[in-house]
């Protein structure tokens, strides 16, 4: 019985990466408000910026090769009342310019809407230099930052929608290798709120961004294993949606964590702060382990680095023993 | 503003905003001295005769912008808010202190009028040419965008990122001021990281480069004109001033850059600002 209305992850599904989601919702936010300005720092269709700058040329800025320019001008944009979508790989924006963000957005509170492409190790043969995997642990901790990592690219669509409706800051997380797609137009989504995907008694799984399919999968495998795991999406990291958390953990009381980054200050680090205030249960995080990705097919290292439903399952049997 | 004030006046006007810049830092006990002192001209001329700007209404949308890049001389902005009207002058002796809106590098959403939040160096021109953008959009020809910066934040990279964009987008309403006074925190600054040739720097960059006497108020005021006048490209300000201008034990010493004020030193300074060689007569004796 889903909350939620999902589509069969178990069977073969649409494949398309995040960041194509983003780019129909920059066009159709576009559409819906000429507030609605774009910024790019030389990689425009990389980051799917182009649907925007060929609809509305006068309110695309092309920045060059220069992030922290593109934040701060991004600032300055935000100032006289636009609503600035600002993007690069997230490698690089928030990776290079994080004290320009921390200043100029943050502290100056303005709602600039920062975009990190090609997030995690699925960036593929380009290696570490361009695989993101900190993201989310600097951008969480900065005040007024809020931080979204959808699941796929349907629900991209609908974040960047909410993005420029939001007042605050904004980072989303975005990857380059297509995922199936599995939320429908109906699936909900704001901005703060975490989802129940799949309802259980016995383990929370909760997942963010691409992440969150492999969740789903694990979950299909541990009820045949005979384990009824609970599946919470948490889309927005921060604010992080403790009481829909809290409700999943105390009824099931142990919980494993899935993120495509650094365990350590990402979805796993804020949920272990959460836990360890609110309710302290056994605790596997799924991540990366403090270290770098490397160059190879994106299937091949999220399986190396075990980023996959397998070892969400196994992180499972293993919080249930626990707890016992 | 009515723009009123005969030259005269605005000299008495920066040799005011000098006094309380003292009476601040020395209230404050910690502070920048030398930067604010030494661009109290550009100030002045900027909030008293240039910028089209009301102090009862911040946030007016037909308001110039100001931006200071170099966030850490702010003392001398809230100087001259207060002269302007901003907010009461006695508020000045909160600088620094917990709970006040006037804080040691200026925070935008604490105090209005204040247009943005710096310190960090190196962002405020990037940020103005984002304004400019925006106002270029938006078809406001009407409004323009004024950037101080110091000289040492020049080494920031950000800047030059800022620089060759308002070049490309060929920006007519901007106008950035460098404060080019010489020193910044490890010494001089063509010690430090040398800067010359400045103006060629710039205008291989693009812009259209004016050269004046940053303490002279009558050359801040027709610089801005003849800055606003040029169409086809940004233009830059090169503003030579003597750090801790006004004030002699301070006057091109690089240690007072960031050094505080003692009170015996703030008594000196405030006696000599009141004098000043009898060529000026302060309202505060």
């Amino acid at each position: 019985m889903n909350e939620v209305r999902l589509l069969d992850v178990t069977k073969d599904l649409q494949i398309e990466p995040t960041r194509k989601g983003f780019g129909r919702g920059l066009k159709r936010a576009g559409e819906l408000d000429g507030r609605v300005v774009a910024a790019c720092a030389d990689l425009t269709d990389s980051t799917q910026m182009g649907l925007f700058r060929d609809a509305f040329p006068e309110r695309f800025v092309e920045i060059g090769i220069a992030e922290q320019n593109l934040v701060t001008v991004g600032a300055g944009l935000a100032a006289m009342g636009k609503i600035p979508f600002v993007s690069s790989y997230a490698a690089f924006s928030p990776g290079r310019n994080w004290e320009q963000i921390r200043t100029t957005i943050c502290l100056n509170d303005r709602p600039v809407k920062i975009v990190g492409s090609h997030a995690g190790v699925s960036v593929g043969p380009d290696g570490a230099t361009h695989q993101m995997l900190e993201d989310i642990a600097i951008m969480r901790v900065l005040p007024n930052m809020v931080v979204i990592a959808p699941c796929d690219s349907v629900e991209a669509e609908k974040a960047t929608l909410a993005m420029a409706k939001d007042h605050r800051p904004n980072y989303i997380r975005l990857a380059r290798e297509g995922t199936p797609v599995f939320t429908t137009l109906d699936t909900p989504f704001e901005i703060g709120k975490a989802y129940v995907f799949t309802p259980g008694t016995d383990v929370t799984l909760i997942a963010t961004g691409t992440m969150t399919y492999q969740a789903l999968l694990a979950a299909e495998q541990l009820y045949k294993d005979g384990i009824h795991a609970e599946v919470v999406h948490v889309p927005t990291v921060k604010p992080l949606d403790a009481e829909t958390i809290l409700a999943s953990v105390h009824k099931t009381g142990c919980v494993v964590t899935a993120e495509e980054g650094q365990m350590a200050g990402g979805l796993g680090g804020a949920v272990a702060e959460l836990l360890g205030d609110e309710c302290p249960v056994p605790l596997h995080r799924i991540g990366m382990k403090d270290r770098f990705g490397e160059s190879g097919e994106p299937s091949e290292l999220v399986t190396y680095f075990g980023l996959d439903a397998k070892h969400i399952r196994f992180a499972a049997h293993h919080v249930v023993e626990r707890k016992r | 503003m009515g723009k009123i004030h005969t030259i005269k006046q605005l000299e008495q006007k920066a040799n005011t905003i000098r006094e309380d810049i003292i009476r601040m830092l020395e209230h404050a006990g910690s502070g920048h001295s030398a930067g604010p002192l030494g661009s109290a001209d550009i100030f002045t001329a900027l909030y008293f005769e240039v910028m089209k700007h009301d102090p009862k209404r911040p946030e007016w949308e037909d308001r110039d912008i100001l931006l200071q890049s170099n966030g850490h001389c702010v003392p001398v902005r809230y100087a001259t808010m207060a002269e302007a009207g901003y907010f009461p002058k006695k508020e000045l002796l909160t600088l620094r202190k917990l709970g006040s809106r006037l804080q040691g590098h200026p925070e935008r959403t604490r105090l209005p009028g204040l247009e943005t939040t710096s310190g960090p160096l190196g962002c405020g021109l990037s940020q103005g040419v984002g304004m400019a953008l925006a106002m270029r959009m938006d078809k406001q020809s009407h409004r323009h965008v004024y950037v101080v910066t110091g000289d040492g934040e020049l080494d920031e990279g950000n800047n030059w990122e800022a620089i060759m964009l308002a070049a490309k987008y060929q920006l007519n309403n901007i106008t950035a001021i460098v404060d080019r006074n010489n020193i910044q925190i490890d010494g001089p600054t063509d010690e430090v990281m040398p800067l010359e040739d400045l103006k060629a720097k710039w205008e291989s960059f693009g812009w259209h480069v004016i050269e004046i006497d940053g303490n002279d108020i009558e050359a801040v005021i027709d610089a801005c004109a003849m800055a606003k006048a040029v169409t086809e490209k940004p233009a830059v300000i090169l503003a030579y001033t003597v750090p801790g201008k006004g004030v002699d034990f301070i006057e091109y010493d690089f240690h007072y850059h960031g050094m505080l004020l003692h009170p015996d030193d703030a008594k000196k300074a405030l006696h000599e600002l009141r004098t000043l060689g009898g060529k000026i007569r302060s309202e505060h004796e």
